[in-house]
């Protein structure tokens, strides 16, 4: 879930690449496998050349997709990849979910799991799929070969047929079909070149917008199953609370609702609609035993934090000797940036439908880590992994949240299915939502740095404090490394910046409140500090802020392509109506690089207002323009809405805050013209989901600072400068 | 026994009179197209038309609507939500589409009283639809793309 040039991580995708190869071993996927898995079998003898493709004699083209579509793309990014390989027109491509399957839809890059996270999808699957396709292609060429005796090397796939030049014939890939199903996968396929592209890099539609314009796009809280009843649960308002006593006679006195009962998170109110299971948990006397958390508040948080910063902690990276050039330095500078607890708050709450039977269970969610939700809801039950049928729907936006390795909506959905026999659908209100837990944890940033008389930086220091995502979870083994979380650090320790002297360090205190990635984890605050801070430095030494980041990323091409790109494109240095200000930030994240340069205006009482944005990312090979444009687009808006207001704080161990009202996100209004621009690459591609978010707080902050000359250190900013 | 009239067709519904209207449609009548994101009306993700008005069908009682005629996501109909649907395609406007149902009714109603708005009312009639994608750019866009189909 982290950039994957740490080497601390390469174990970890070494593992995942062992894997790898034992899913390409495992890659033919017979009828019978196929039953087994229970993969959606539709009539006649299917061509499933392996787990991915599927040829029906109707012509019909099946892709099945390994990831979670959230609104990122994947159901359009993923089958391009085949549709090019299999040379297939778009428009004849149908997209399905795939079964949970650790044998064959592991994510390459952090698995052995299968899950959607780390803005890895496209990474993970360009070699995979691509394969898969040409795997297709030439099977469907050799059924042809040999149904008309002749050499596959002399025909040729177009548009859905096998075409022999020579004569002239041709036959679909669905009359083949079935003559393909009966052949030996070959072991070594030809990839097409990057100049015979159709598909790749080129202009076409996502698949999923015409069922997400009529209604009919099925998310999992839409599922309504017959004989199915709703559940919502009563969890404790305090972080680590324990439930004393409840007492259920009101609540099962609401008409509709048909059990109540302790779950190990708090007490489920069952009943045979929605509105009665929330009447009922209304109903509801309940009352708890405080835990750890009672106390905390967000001042007592940082006020610890403050003191921590003081000591040194694991160190995640020591160039040079940043403490003594520190000493020596002509000029030094320090500062603190603080970023809050935030929660996801995707627009569909967390659900989980389940149904528990004989012969094992199903469930059918937004399901983001399929084989780690299915081997945790396998554990709830004491079934094998293999009996817990996952379906993977639409899921109405993530942001990461979905992403937990304690599959804590699912385990708890799971448990009361289990109790009631019948199909449950569990789900939160906003409420539930906000007050949830599984938070950005906040963090507290201290840098101090010296310029020599020069104005160059000889000296940075950075600590960092804040809860550690991965602590106590299965990914701790792989991303933890002598005390430093990676994903806590991630864009501070891989500071681009050509200084000699670096010094970044971690606390990582322990808290109750339990906590988890949010759309580009570390780079959510590390962006922020080093990028405001970087600013700073800029105007100590008297320079301007990309011309001064040039001359400190001469070593870094993709970081000076895209920071290069973005002042261009954004005129930077024209004039600015008066009140205005211009601000940058470039930074690399789940290895692609993202500059954004930010326009603001401010009246003269302080109110402002975020007017442009424009935006060059380097993503390697943009395999769906539109979609890189739209992660950008929207990866800079959700940025956004957390730069200018969101924020959960605590108080008496408490989430203040409890729907849209007081947990502020962007509206239309905020919304400013943003600009995407893509550096042509032949590299390959490099994730798009989450990379556009980190540069947005810092470009709007150094903005602000050029607009006014007050500089913002402290998330979110609100929307006037005092 | 509540009566009224959803996309067209006359339902009966014998629920509590307190019952926000988007559970009737979600749960009783299994129109899914309508959805549930604050329950507060702070979010539109539930916007249908009543009596060809955009009202946030979370904090609607259904108690309140007898005789009243009802427009989901699934039962509109005309060439303003067939102009929206096309330019939703055009520029791919949705990401995770979550929130769109919601876009699309509260747009329609703004083209319905208002063929051409301008940004700054586009921004005021759609500012209480939260998309967290943060499609805002392309609902705009594709706002302004529909108006002008429709005054082609």
């Amino acid at each position: 879930m982290n950039t994957l040039q740490d080497p601390a991580r390469r174990d970890f995708i070494k593992a995942g690449a062992a894997l790898g190869a034992g899913l390409t071993l495992g890659f033919h996927l017979n009828s019978a496998r196929a039953a087994k898995l229970s993969l959606p079998t539709p009539a006649g003898e299917a061509f499933a050349p392996n787990a991915f493709i599927r040829i029906t004699p109707d012509g019909a083209v099946t892709v099945l997709v390994k990831h979670l579509e959230m609104g990122q793309g994947v159901n359009t990014g993923l089958p391009a990849l085949v549709a090019e390989e299999l040379e297939v027109p778009w428009k004849d491509i149908r997209v399905e979910s795939a079964p949970a399957d650790h044998t064959l839809y592991n994510n390459l890059l952090w698995g052995p799991m299968q899950g959607t996270g780390g803005s890895t999808a496209m990474a993970n699957s360009y070699a995979q799929l691509r394969k898969a396709g040409a795997t297709a292609r030439e099977m469907l060429k050799e059924a042809a070969a040999q149904s008309w005796k002749v050499d596959r090397a002399g025909l040729k796939a177009e548009a859905g047929f096998v075409i022999d030049p020579a004569s002239g014939r041709r036959l679909s890939y669905g009359q083949l079909a079935q003559a393909a199903a009966l052949l030996e996968v070959p072991d070594q396929v030809e990839l097409k070149a990057a100049k015979d592209f159709k598909v790749i890099g080129k202009g076409f539609k996502r698949t999923d917008t015409q069922a997400k314009s009529d209604g009919s796009a099925l998310f999992g809280l839409d599922l309504y199953l017959d004989g199915m009843l709703t559940a919502v649960v009563a969890r404790p308002a305090r972080f680590g609370d324990k439930l004393k006593s409840f007492n259920t006679d009101k609540a099962l006195a609401v008409p509709g609702v048909k059990a109540v009962f302790a779950t190990p998170a708090g007490v489920a109110v069952v009943a045979t609609d929605t509105w009665s299971a929330i009447k009922g948990r209304e109903a509801l006397t309940l009352e708890w035993e405080p835990g750890p958390g009672a106390g905390l508040s967000t001042e007592s948080i940082f006020a610890s934090y403050r003191d921590l910063a003081k000591k040194p902690g694991a160190v995640a990276r020591d160039d040079g000797d940043a403490t003594k050039a520190l000493a020596g330095a002509a000029k030094k500078i320090g500062a603190e940036f603080e970023v809050p607890y935030l929660a996801h708050a995707p627009m569909e709450p967390l659900n989980c439908v389940a149904h528990v039977k004989e012969d094992g269970c199903d469930i059918w969610t937004g399901d983001q880590f399929q084989t780690g939700d299915q081997r945790n809801a396998a554990q709830v039950l004491g079934i094998a992994p293999e009996k817990v049928r996952i379906h993977t729907m639409f899921a109405g936006g993530s942001f990461g949240r979905r992403a937990n390795t304690q599959s804590d909506y699912i385990v708890e959905g799971v448990a009361i299915a289990k109790r009631m026999g019948v199909p449950v659908k569990t789900m939160w209100t906003r409420e539930d939502d906000i007050h949830g837990g599984f938070y950005r944890p906040c963090y507290l940033h201290t840098l101090e740095a010296g310029l020599d008389d020069k104005g160059h930086p000889v000296a940075w220091k950075h600590r960092i404090v804040g809860q550690s995502i991965v602590a106590g979870t299965s990914f701790e083994g792989g991303m933890v490394k002598n005390g430093v979380d990676h994903t806590s650090v991630e864009g501070a320790s891989s500071l681009p910046y050509a200084i000699a002297n670096l010094h970044v360090d971690l606390h990582s205190p322990k808290l109750p409140v339990p906590v988890l990635w949010w759309r580009s984890v570390g780079s959510t605050h590390t962006a922020f500090a080093t990028e405001v801070f970087l600013d700073e430095l800029a105007h100590a030494a008297g320079a301007d802020p990309v011309e001064f980041r040039r001359k400190l990323l001469k070593e870094h091409p993709r970081h000076l392509g895209v920071l290069n790109l973005a002042a261009d494109k954004a005129g930077w240095g024209k004039p600015l109506p008066t009140g205005w200000g211009r601000g940058v930030a470039v930074h690399e994240s789940f290895n692609s690089y993202v500059a954004e340069v930010v326009e603001v205006s401010v009246k003269p009482d302080g109110e402002f207002k975020v007017e442009r944005v424009v935006c060059a990312v380097d993503c390697g090979i943009a395999v769906t323009p539109d979609v890189v444009k739209a992660q950008m687009e929207g990866g800079i808006g959700f940025g956004l809405a957390a730069a200018l207001h969101s924020a959960v704080t605590l108080k008496d161990g408490r989430a203040v805050q409890s729907n849209f009202d007081d947990y502020r996100v962007l509206r239309m209004k905020e919304m400013p013209r943003v600009e995407v621009h893509i550096v042509a690459s032949e590299a390959p591609p490099t994730g798009v989901g989450e990379p556009g978010v980190p540069p947005i707080a810092p470009a709007v902050t150094n903005a602000l600072f050029a607009a006014t000359g007050k500089r913002l250190r402290k998330l979110p900013l609100g929307t006037k400068v005092v | 026994m509540i009566h009224f009239t959803v996309n067209g067709k006359p339902h009966s519904v014998d629920v509590p009179k307190d019952t926000p209207l988007l559970w009737v449609l979600r749960d009783h009548l299994r129109l899914t197209g309508t959805k549930f994101g604050c329950g507060e009306s702070f979010c539109g993700a539930c916007t249908v038309h009543i009596d060809g008005k955009p009202a946030k069908a979370c904090s609607v009682e259904v108690g309140g609507m007898a005789g009243k005629s009802v427009t989901t996501i699934e039962g509109i109909q005309g060439a303003v939500i067939e102009a929206l649907r096309a330019t939703w395609a055009e520029l791919d406007v949705p990401q995770c589409g979550y929130c769109h149902s919601g876009q699309l009714m509260r747009a329609a109603a703004l083209l319905a009283g208002n063929p051409k708005p301008s940004d700054e009312q586009i921004d005021t009639a759609m500012n209480g639809n939260l998309c967290r994608c943060a499609t805002y750019q392309r609902i705009r866009d594709g706002i302004h793309a529909a108006a002008q189909r429709l005054s082609a």
